[in-house]
C-alpha cells in the first residue's frame, strides 16, 4: 500500500524511477490528464506521418521512371539565377521560428503572464498561417508548371500525387493549430485560463496548461515537417 | 477526489491529482441522448455494435442460402454474393467486435473497475460515440446507391476494388473509405480516453499490478489499435485518391474490360501491406480483451484465483507487440522473398507462446477450482475449446509451405472463423451474461440462456469444423457458385447445405438471445448488488445499476488484486478489492468464534 507517487520529491531517478511510476497507484504518469492524451495522440499520428513517408519510399523504389529532380522542381528564380529550395528554405526557417515563439509563450503561460503569452501565441499563429500561404504559393507553382496528381513533365507520376498528398496531410495539421491558436490567444486575452472558466464546448476548466498540451502539437508539426523535408526535398 | 484527503495523508504526497469535473445533466436528452456519462455511452455504443452485428448476420445467412443451395434464391445473384461478403467481413470485424470490446465494455468497465467516477474526457467519449454513429450509417448507405456497397471483400485489394466490373466500384466503395475514415477518427476520440484513464486516473491503492485482467486487455488492444489504425487510414486515403483523383498509388498500369487504364507504376503490394499492418493487430485488437474478460469470469465462477497473473498480464503485453511484426503471413501467396516468408512464419509461430501461457493457465484456474457452471461460466470454457481449435489450425496457415496450398480455401475461413469470429463472440455473450445484472440490476434468465449456449456453441462447431475439410478438397473461399470444377467432389455439395442448415438454426437461436435482453430488462430476477460474488469494484458500486459519478459520495480505495477468490478463514470466500483489512480480520475472527476451523 506504500506506494509512492509519481514526482514526489524522494522518488527515485532513472530505471528505478521508472519501475516506481509504473507501480504506483492512481498514475503513472506526473502529467495532467490533457498532456499524457496530447502524448499519445502524438503517438498515434507518428504511426500516420510514417506510414505516408514509408509508403512514399516504397512507391519511390518501386517505380520504373526516373523520381524528378527535388533540387531542380523546387528552385526559384531571383534576380535572373536559379536557387535550388529557396522557399522551401524560408518556409523551414520560419515554421522552425514558431516553434521558438511558441516555447515562450508556453514559458509565461506557467507565469501566469497574460498579455505576452497571448501575443506570442498570435506570432505562433501568423507564422504558422504564412507557412500555409507559402505552402499555397509552392502548390501554386507547381500547378503552373504541371505538376498534377496523376502526372507531372519530368518523370514518374507519383511525385505530383506523393507530394500533394503527404504536403497536403502536413498543411492541414498545421491549419488546425493555427485554429487552435487562435482560439487559444482568445481564451487568454479573455483570461478563461486565470479565471478557470469552463469550455465553451468541453466544459473542462481553463488552465494554463492547456497552451503547453497546444504546444506539443505544435512542436510536433514542426518535427514532421522536418522529416518530411529531408525525405522529400532533399533526398 | 478531494474527500480522501485524510486518508492521502498516509502518503508521501498526494500530489495535485485532477478532479473529475462531471456535467450533471437535468433533461432526458441530455442523460440519454447527448450523455457524457461513460455507461449511457458504453449502453449507445453496444446497441448501435449490435444493431449492425444483425444485419451482418443477415448477410452471412445469405451467403450460406446460396452456398447450399445454389439457384434456388434468385434474389441473390453474383454481384450481390459479393457484396454480402465483403459487407459480412468489415462489419463483424470493425463495426461490431471492435466498437463492442472497446467502445462497449471499455466505456462501462474501465471507469468502474479502475475505481473513477468517468472517463477523463467525459466530452470526447461523447463525440466518439456519435462519429461512430455517422460511421455506421454512412456504412449502411453503401447498399442504397446505385451499384451497391462494395463487393471487393473486407481486405478491399486494389486494384480490383476500385476498378470497373467490381459491384459497388463507383460508389459503395468510397462510402466504405469515408466510413472507415469517420469510424477511426471516432475510435482514435474514444481510444485516447480508455488509455489516459487507465493510465491516470485510478482509484487510491490501484496498481496497474492490481488491475483486473479485463482492463488489461482493453488496454492494450487500445493500445494496438491507435498504433495499427493509421495504417488502414492512410491506405484508404491514398486508394481514395487513386478512385477520385486519378493518381497512381496502388493501380499499376492495366487493360480493364477491354481498355487501357488511366494508372501507371502504382503497387497493389504497398496496400497490401498497410492493410495488413493494421489487419494483423485488429485481429488481437479483437481477442485481447476476450482474453481479459474469460479470465475474469473464470476466476469468479470457479471461485479461484487467476493463475499466474502476473504471467498473463505479461502475456498480454507481449502478444500485442509481436502482432505487429508478423502482418505479411497474410501474403504468404501475393509474392515475396522467401526469407521474408521464413522471417514471418517464425514471429508469427513465436506468438503461440504467450498464447499458450495465456490457456495453460486459464486450464489451471480451473483446475481443483469450485466450478459453477453458470451460463457465463458455460461462454468461458467455451471459449477456451473453441480458441484452442482455431489456434492448431493457425499453426498450420503459418507455415509458409502449408499455407500456400491451404490459401484462400475454406480452410482459411473455418480457421479464422474459429479463433477470431465465434471465440470472442462466444466472450461477447458471456461478458453479457455476466454484467448484465450490474447494467439493469436484473438477472437474465438462465433456461434461456443455457439453451442459447448449447445451440450456439455446438452449432459453431457444426459450421465451421465441416469448413476445414471442404478446405482440404480444395474449396475455394469467396466464390458464388462452383459450376462445372472438376476437381470439386460432388459430396462437397451435401457438406455445404449441412452448413447452411445449422447456419440458419445458430442464428435463429440468436433471436432467443434478444428475447432475454428484453424480457430481462423488465421481469428478470431481481439481481442485488453483487449476484455473482466477485471482488472487483464494478459489483461494489452504493447503487445498482450505478448512477452517474459511480460510487456514490467516497471513492473506492483499494487494498489487494482482484482474485482473492476461495479465502480460507474469510467470511465470505472472496474479498472484494476495496475490503479495508481491518474488515477482513474481523470477519475472521468472527468465524473463529463461530468454531469454524481452518487449514
Amino acid at each position: 500500500m506504500v506506494n509512492p507517487s509519481p514526482g514526489d520529491p524522494g522518488s527515485p531517478h532513472g530505471m528505478k524511477g521508472l519501475v516506481t511510476d509504473w507501480s504506483a497507484d492512481r498514475r503513472v504518469f506526473d502529467v495532467p490528464w490533457g498532456k499524457a492524451m496530447m502524448w499519445i495522440f502524438i503517438l498515434s499520428d507518428v504511426f500516420i506521418f510514417a506510414c505516408f513517408l514509408v509508403g512514399y519510399m516504397v512507391l519511390r523504389m518501386s517505380t520504373v521512371e526516373p523520381w524528378p529532380d527535388a533540387s531542380e522542381v523546387f528552385a526559384l528564380t531571383v534576380g535572373g539565377q536559379s536557387i535550388p529550395l529557396l522557399l522551401i528554405a524560408i518556409m523551414t526557417f520560419i515554421l522552425i521560428s514558431s516553434s521558438g515563439t511558441m516555447a515562450l509563450a508556453v514559458k509565461y503561460g506557467y507565469e501566469k503572464d497574460r498579455r505576452k503569452t497571448a501575443v506570442l501565441l498570435l506570432l505562433t499563429a501568423l507564422l504558422g498561417a504564412t507557412f500555409v500561404g507559402m505552402q499555397a504559393f509552392e502548390w501554386t507553382v507547381l500547378i503552373g508548371e504541371g505538376v498534377r496528381p496523376w502526372g507531372n513533365p519530368w518523370g514518374a507520376a507519383q511525385f505530383g500525387a506523393v507530394f500533394f498528398l503527404i504536403t497536403g496531410f502536413h498543411g492541414t495539421h498545421v491549419t488546425f493549430g493555427v485554429i487552435f491558436l487562435i482560439i487559444m490567444t482568445a481564451k487568454v486575452l479573455r483570461g478563461s485560463l486565470d479565471d478557470q472558466r469552463p469550455g465553451f464546448l468541453t466544459g473542462r476548466k481553463g488552465r494554463y496548461e492547456m497552451v503547453e498540451t497546444l504546444g506539443l502539437y505544435w512542436h510536433f508539426v514542426d518535427l514532421v515537417w522536418v522529416f518530411i523535408f529531408a525525405f522529400f526535398y532533399l533526398w | 477526489m478531494a474527500e480522501h484527503g485524510q486518508e492521502s495523508a498516509s502518503y508521501a504526497a498526494a500530489g495535485d491529482l485532477e478532479e473529475m469535473e462531471l456535467v450533471h445533466p437535468r433533461t432526458f436528452i441530455g442523460k440519454y441522448i447527448w450523455s457524457q456519462d461513460a455507461k449511457v455511452i458504453a449502453i449507445q455504443y453496444g446497441l448501435t455494435a449490435m444493431a449492425i452485428g444483425l444485419v451482418a448476420l443477415v448477410l452471412s445467412i445469405l451467403m450460406r442460402l446460396q452456398l447450399g443451395f445454389p439457384g434456388v434464391f434468385s434474389l441473390i445473384d453474383p454481384s450481390s454474393y459479393l457484396q454480402y461478403v465483403s459487407m459480412h467481413g468489415m462489419i463483424m470485424v470493425v463495426y461490431l467486435l471492435t466498437a463492442l470490446f472497446l467502445g462497449g465494455f471499455g466505456n462501462y468497465l474501465i471507469p468502474l473497475m479502475c475505481g473513477t467516477r468517468d472517463m477523463a474526457f467525459p466530452y470526447l467519449n461523447m463525440l466518439s460515440f456519435w462519429f461512430y454513429l455517422v460511421s455506421v450509417l454512412i456504412l449502411v448507405a453503401g447498399f442504397f446507391v446505385p451499384g451497391g456497397a462494395t463487393g471487393a471483400g473486407w481486405t478491399l485489394y486494389p486494384p480490383q476494388a476500385i476498378s470497373p466490373g467490381t459491384p459497388g466500384a463507383d460508389g459503395g466503395v468510397l462510402l466504405m473509405f469515408v466510413s472507415l475514415i469517420v469510424f477511426i477518427a471516432g475510435f482514435t476520440m474514444g481510444g485516447l480516453n480508455y488509455i489516459v484513464t487507465v493510465l491516470q486516473a485510478r482509484a487510491q491503492g490501484m496498481t496497474l499490478m492490481r488491475l483486473p485482467l479485463t482492463i488489461w486487455g482493453i488496454f492494450m488492444a487500445t493500445v494496438m489499435a491507435l498504433l495499427a489504425f493509421p495504417a488502414l487510414l492512410v491506405a484508404v486515403l491514398m486508394m481514395m485518391c487513386d478512385m477520385l483523383l486519378g493518381t497512381s498509388f496502388f493501380m499499376p498500369e492495366m487493360l480493364t474490360l477491354g481498355e487501357q487504364s488511366a494508372h501507371e507504376g502504382g503497387s497493389p503490394l504497398l496496400f497490401q501491406h498497410l492493410f495488413w499492418f493494421f489487419g494483423h493487430p485488429e485481429v488481437y485488437i479483437v481477442a485481447l480483451p476476450a482474453f481479459g474478460i474469460v479470465s475474469d469470469i473464470l476466476a469468479t465462477h470457479a471461485r479461484k484465483n487467476i493463475f499466474g497473473y502476473r504471467m498473463m498480464v505479461w502475456a498480454i503485453i507481449i502478444i500485442g507487440v509481436l502482432s505487429f511484426v508478423v502482418w505479411a503471413h497474410h501474403m504468404f501467396v501475393s509474392g515475396m522473398n522467401p526469407y521474408f516468408g521464413f522471417l514471418f512464419a517464425t514471429t508469427t509461430l513465436i506468438i503461440a507462446v504467450p498464447t499458450a501461457i495465456k490457456v495453460y493457465n486459464w486450464v489451471l484456474t480451473l483446475w481443483k477450482g469450485n466450478i459453477h457452471l453458470t451460463v457465463p461460466m458455460l461462454f468461458a470454457i467455451g471459449f477456451i475449446f473453441t480458441f484452442v481449435n482455431g489456434g492448431l489450425s493457425g499453426l498450420f496457415l503459418g507455415n509458409v509451405t502449408v499455407d500456400v496450398p491451404l490459401a484462400d480455401t475454406y480452410f482459411v475461413v473455418g480457421h479464422f472463423h474459429m479463433v477470431m469470429a465465434v471465440a470472442p463472440v462466444l466472450v461477447v455473450f458471456g461478458a453479457i451474461y455476466h454484467w448484465y445484472p450490474k447494467i439493469t440490476g436484473r438477472m437474465l434468465d438462465d433456461t434461456l440462456g443455457k439453451i442459447h449456449f448449447w445451440v450456439t456453441f455446438l452449432g459453431a462447431y457444426a459450421i465451421f469444423y465441416p469448413m476445414h475439410f471442404l478446405g482440404f478438397a480444395g474449396v475455394p473461399r469467396r466464390y458464388y457458385a462452383y459450376g462445372e470444377t472438376g476437381y470439386i467432389a460432388d459430396s462437397v455439395q451435401a457438406l455445404n447445405a449441412f452448413i447452411s442448415v445449422a447456419a440458419i438454426i445458430v442464428a435463429l437461436t440468436q433471436l432467443i438471445f434478444f428475447f432475454n435482453l428484453v424480457w430481462s430488462y423488465y421481469r428478470g430476477r431481481e439481481s442485488g448488488p453483487n449476484p455473482w460474488q466477485a471482488t472487483t469494484l464494478e459489483w461494489q458500486t452504493a447503487h445498482t445499476p450505478p448512477r452517474h459519478g459511480n460510487f456514490g459520495e467516497r471513492l473506492p480505495v483499494v487494498y489487494r488484486w482482484a482474485y482473492d477468490y476461495g479465502v480460507p478463514g474469510a467470511k465470505q470466500d472472496y474479498l472484494p478489492q476495496n475490503m479495508p483489512p481491518e474488515e477482513v480480520e474481523a470477519a475472521s475472527d468472527d468465524a473463529e468464534a463461530d468454531g469454524e476451523v481452518r487449514p
